[in-house]
């Protein structure tokens, strides 16, 4: 009989630390998928965050390295100047990506390294027990916003692909979320796209996925994904915000 | 051939001639000729050279073209130096090899940009969090300089583990004839852990977190059985009169080229002062100091900080010996005479007024 299905082969057989409804499993199978049917595996490095993905190198089947919080962008750069012709990849988180790690990423962005990243975004500091990240959306409660973000305080939540969409060196940024079977489908699709622009030496590129953290927005995994379409996606538009071939 | 050249871009020279290809910096006074002279010989070899966005970004790229299996290093001064701890403490916890120059300068904050010693604390006992050392040596002229650049390749490499030159304003700016004559050694182990693309082999992780209990306290053990044979086997230092000395004074860098002066000027008179050079900071040279502290009247530590270094003396020596301390702070550098001056205040009365004539002689 036929499989219609299988697990990839770079994604390694063992259970996630990850909590029930979690999107960064999808994320990571979806990576180890395109490895896996691009043979891309012995020339691929990537990078895990500090923050609830820096568990990755336990899920992928390829040399991984650790950064300190905020870091990737620096690292990936320094190990692509070592190997200009392998595939690297940095896979970061909200808190990571857009607080901690803002110059970094925005300086990788303006040098145009030809780098692609991954940037799951779930508006949350989940590792931590569910804080305020840059991403959390006005009057959602966290942590540390008990009776939700305002802006007063706490400012806006931070567009990273518009930001980043200005800077000459940005050659793909789309933002995909994790909300239905057909989302998924097209993260897939714009991982690929980030993977050939890196791949074709077209530069930086980033892709931004809207992910459920059910635990810290203390929803059911249903609801979530709701919230990623009906609320979520307002604040953050979904579609592609610059593209090399456009 | 000899060439006339600052200490900062012998150390930058160095390192092209030991192989390092990869070279991440930020602009900074006293430091600045090194990361000048990266920009412009880095294309010539191939290699690469990225004026980072902070000391954090250049640290971190550090980290990965060391994490890649590269050769790599970065270069600062004091304030710099400390907003690179973070990514240091990450490269000892990865175990990855670098090699890290602190032309130190005057603090705390933004200080000066005078010569300064101050920087010996966070250099020789972490600087950065965690239990760990880097390999620290000092150099005192612009030729040592690129001798230890070459060696501090080679030590990162047999040990992987990152190693810091601390030098200062003065060793950095100073121009001095150099030559560069040493070649890397071959005998260095392979780098199998390096991040290639696990091609054809199972996959190499370069990390530091080990969140299952009982895994970080092994590798912990590890990292000090490591620091041990380093302590064991690359401690480095250069003694002068030290033989049925009466005195010997201790310093490194600006600080010993001020007290050989010293030693020099007291070598005209029956009264003897001699002077320990430690060369690596850390390992420090405990065993030389405790046994020479065993023979003399009393131990003189002079350094451009309040006192740093002094403290490692005196757990060298144990006791068996007064030590004290002359210290100019905030960009201040001694003179011979204000050494010699304090030699006079600490020795006992016969024989100052030996000394008090030494303090004339100048």
């Amino acid at each position: 009989m036929k499989a219609l299905c299988e697990k990839p082969k770079t994604f390694i057989d063992t259970a996630t630390h990850f909590c029930p409804g979690c999107g960064h499993g999808i994320v990571l199978r979806l990576i180890a998928e395109i490895i896996d049917a691009w043979g891309i595996r012995g020339k691929t490095v990537g990078l895990a965050p500090v923050g609830c993905a820096v568990l990755a190198y336990n899920y992928l089947d390829i040399d991984m390295c650790e950064a300190a919080h905020g870091r990737p962008p620096a690292v990936a750069t320094g190990i692509k100047r070592v190997h200009p012709d392998h595939v690297v990849f940095a896979y970061q988180g909200d808190g990571d990506l857009a607080a901690i790690g803002t110059a970094e990423i925005i300086h990788a962005a303006n040098r145009g390294e030809n780098i692609t990243f991954i940037f799951v975004n779930n508006a949350v500091y989940g590792m931590t027990n569910g804080q305020m990240a840059p991403t959390t959306l006005t009057g959602q409660k966290t942590a540390t916003t008990p009776s939700g973000r305002d802006l007063v305080n706490h400012g806006y939540p931070i567009r990273v692909c518009e930001l980043l969409s200005v800077l000459g060196g940005s050659s793909y940024l789309e933002r995909v979320s994790l909300s239905s079977p057909e989302n998924v489908r097209k993260t897939k699709k714009a991982l690929e796209k980030g993977f050939k622009t890196q791949m074709e030496r077209r530069g930086f590129s980033l892709i931004e996925i809207l992910s459920p953290c059910p635990i810290y927005w203390r929803m059911d995994a249903n609801e979530a994904m709701r919230h990623i379409d009906e609320e979520m996606s307002r604040t953050f538009p979904l579609g592609v915000i610059k593209d090399w071939e456009r | 051939m000899k060439q006339l050249m600052t200490g900062n871009e012998a150390a930058a020279e160095a390192a092209i001639v030991a192989g390092c290809r990869y070279y991440y910096g930020y602009p900074i006074t006293p430091q600045n000729e090194l990361i000048n002279y990266m920009s412009m010989r880095m294309p010539q070899v191939g290699g690469a050279f990225i004026q980072a966005e902070s000391e954090i970004a250049a640290i971190n790229m550090v980290y990965g073209s060391a994490a890649a299996g590269g050769r790599a290093m970065t270069s600062s001064s004091s304030p710099g130096i400390s907003l690179k701890q973070e990514g240091i403490s990450y490269l000892a916890g990865s175990e990855l090899p670098c090699v890290i120059v602190n032309i130190q300068r005057g603090g705390p904050g933004l200080g000066d940009i005078s010569a300064s010693q101050a920087d010996y604390f966070q250099a020789v006992k972490g600087g950065g969090h965690g239990d760990y050392h880097t390999i620290v040596l000092a150099p005192s002229s612009v030729q040592e300089m690129a001798d230890l650049v070459y060696d501090a390749f080679d030590l990162a490499d047999k040990y992987r583990n990152p190693v810091m030159i601390l030098g200062d304003a003065q060793i950095g700016q100073l121009m001095e004839p150099v030559e560069f004559h040493k070649r890397p050694k071959k005998n260095l182990p392979q780098k199998t852990w390096a991040l290639t693309g696990a091609e054809g082999r199972k996959r190499n992780i370069v990390k530091s977190f080990y969140p299952v209990k009982g895994q970080l306290e092994e590798f912990n053990a590890h990292l000090q059985r490591k620091y041990k044979t380093i302590k064991d086997n690359e401690v480095r230092y250069e003694t002068i009169n030290t033989h049925k000395a009466d005195v010997v004074l201790v310093a490194y860098g600006t600080s010993a080229r001020v007290c050989t002066e010293v030693v020099k000027k007291s070598s005209r008179l029956e009264f003897k002062v001699g002077l320990i050079r430690p060369i690596t900071l850390w390992p420090f040279p405990k065993e030389v100091i405790r046994r020479i502290s065993e023979k003399v009247q009393c131990i003189l530590t002079v350094e451009m900080s309040a006192g740093q270094m002094v403290e490692d003396v005196r757990l060298a020596v144990e006791g068996r010996c007064p030590v004290h301390f002359y210290g100019r702070t905030g960009g201040g550098v001694p003179t011979s005479s204000q050494v010699i001056k304090k030699i006079v205040e600490i020795v006992p009365d016969n024989l100052a007024d030996t000394l008090l004539q030494l303090a004339e002689v100048r």
